[in-house]
């Protein structure tokens, strides 16, 4: 049973990843809706960036990791190094959280 | 980040490597909980490899644990739908031998996109797509057998921050796609969409009502070019009271490959006069979930 559901999940996963790989080839798209890919990913990405950002199991995630990553995001504003914006995201919530913020 | 400008690929391996770190933390955080959870180790190394998507895992082996096996599979899928986005994104940019494109495929995630999409494209992009994409599959798996070999001693890699640091490094990475005006404003609405709807809807799809924005942008730039063909054009949108009613159910009854495609679905459907008559209430829908 465990194995039926990794197989599902990895079945279905590789499916959705392959299917959009290979379709680009088989589309004839025009300039302005290649244009437009990038945009939808990039709008899929800030929605997991926001979601992952402020909540948890549809909830607030408290104050700790939206601060920390506010952080992060002025750092990579003011184009400081990525490794530096990783780590001082994560310091900061973690910081905070040994100061007692959720 | 300045990525765009640069074009060294060790400043790319560096990057990786932040996000890497993290990633093998949060992969053995993966395998730990797995373990605590009752399951065999041999699942979650198994689920890391095979699955490779870290949201879907941790609610699969939740829900596993918690005795609902079919909404494992389910949830997991409606989570990893936004992958068939990404993949049409991506297309291009990973290789046109067939077995890299079904190797690469794989490789596919958030940060692995976000970081291909933050390069030029062209040589630069599809280096950075192949690195991110191995370094970070052996990052996940590695931690993944990690934990589950330290079982408990894993820890919470909430503890470290390490739960800041993935939105902080994507939003990193996003930034200078941010300066062109139609991505800012898809991102800025897709984001706010979806954290007003992650209360109300299952995991997976209020980031994919991010397609809406993108979605909205493409059925404009279609009517443009096909200017009133019919009756198709004003009416449906402005005052159809089925079409809000549509596209909150629509989704919720599980098409997940289909919302997911709407930016790429409605490039597609150009040539035939059908396709925005049935394609306008979705839109139309999803526009109004933000109210």
């Amino acid at each position: 049973m465990l194995i039926a559901v990794i197989v599902a999940l990895a079945v279905g996963t590789y499916a959705f990843r392959v299917s959009g790989v290979l379709l680009r080839d088989r589309l004839d798209l025009p300039a302005w809706a290649r244009a437009l890919l990038p945009v939808g990913a990039a709008a899929l990405l800030a929605a997991l960036a926001a979601t992952a950002a402020l909540t948890e199991v549809g909830r607030f995630a408290g104050w700790a990791r939206p601060a920390g990553v506010l952080v992060g995001v002025l750092l990579a504003w003011r184009r400081a190094p990525f490794v530096l914006v990783v780590v001082a995201a994560a310091g900061t919530a973690a910081l905070l959280r040994l100061a007692g913020v959720p | 980040m300045r990525t765009p400008e640069r074009t060294s690929g060790s400043e790319v391996l560096r990057d990786v490597a932040a996000i890497g770190a993290a990633i093998v933390a949060v992969g053995a955080s993966f395998g730990a909980m797995t373990v605590a959870a009752g399951l065999p180790g041999w699942a979650a190394v198994a689920m890391s490899v095979l699955v490779y998507a870290g949201g879907a895992q941790f609610m699969a082996i939740g829900l596993i644990s918690a005795g609902n096996p079919v909404a494992a599979v389910l949830a997991g899928l409606l989570i990893n739908a936004r992958h068939l986005p990404f993949g049409l994104t991506l297309g291009d940019t990973i290789g046109h031998r067939l077995r890299h494109r079904l190797l690469g495929s794989h490789l596919m995630t958030d940060e692995t996109t976000a970081f291909t999409l933050a390069r030029p494209a062209g040589t630069a992009r599809r280096q950075a797509f192949w690195l991110a994409g191995t370094l970070l599959f052996l990052a996940w798996n590695g931690g993944t057998v990690l934990g589950v070999l330290a079982g408990g001693a894993a820890g919470d890699p909430a503890v470290f921050g390490l739960d800041a640091a993935f939105p902080a490094g994507l939003m990193a990475l996003l930034l200078p796609s941010l300066r062109d005006r139609d991505t800012r404003h898809a991102a800025l609405v897709g984001a706010v969409v979806a954290v007003l709807t992650t209360p109300l809807l299952p995991a997976g799809l209020p980031v994919l009502l991010a397609l809406a924005g993108p979605g909205l942008i493409a059925l404009r730039r279609l009517r443009r070019q096909h200017p009133p063909s019919g009756d198709a054009t004003e009416t449906p949108v402005a005052n159809d009271p089925t079409a809000g009613g549509q596209g909150v159910s629509g989704p919720a009854g599980g098409v997940p490959a289909v919302g997911g495609s709407v930016a790429g679905g409605q490039a597609v459907g150009i040539p035939t006069a059908a396709v925005p008559v049935g394609r306008e209430p979705a839109p139309a829908g999803q526009r109004e979930e933000p109210c």
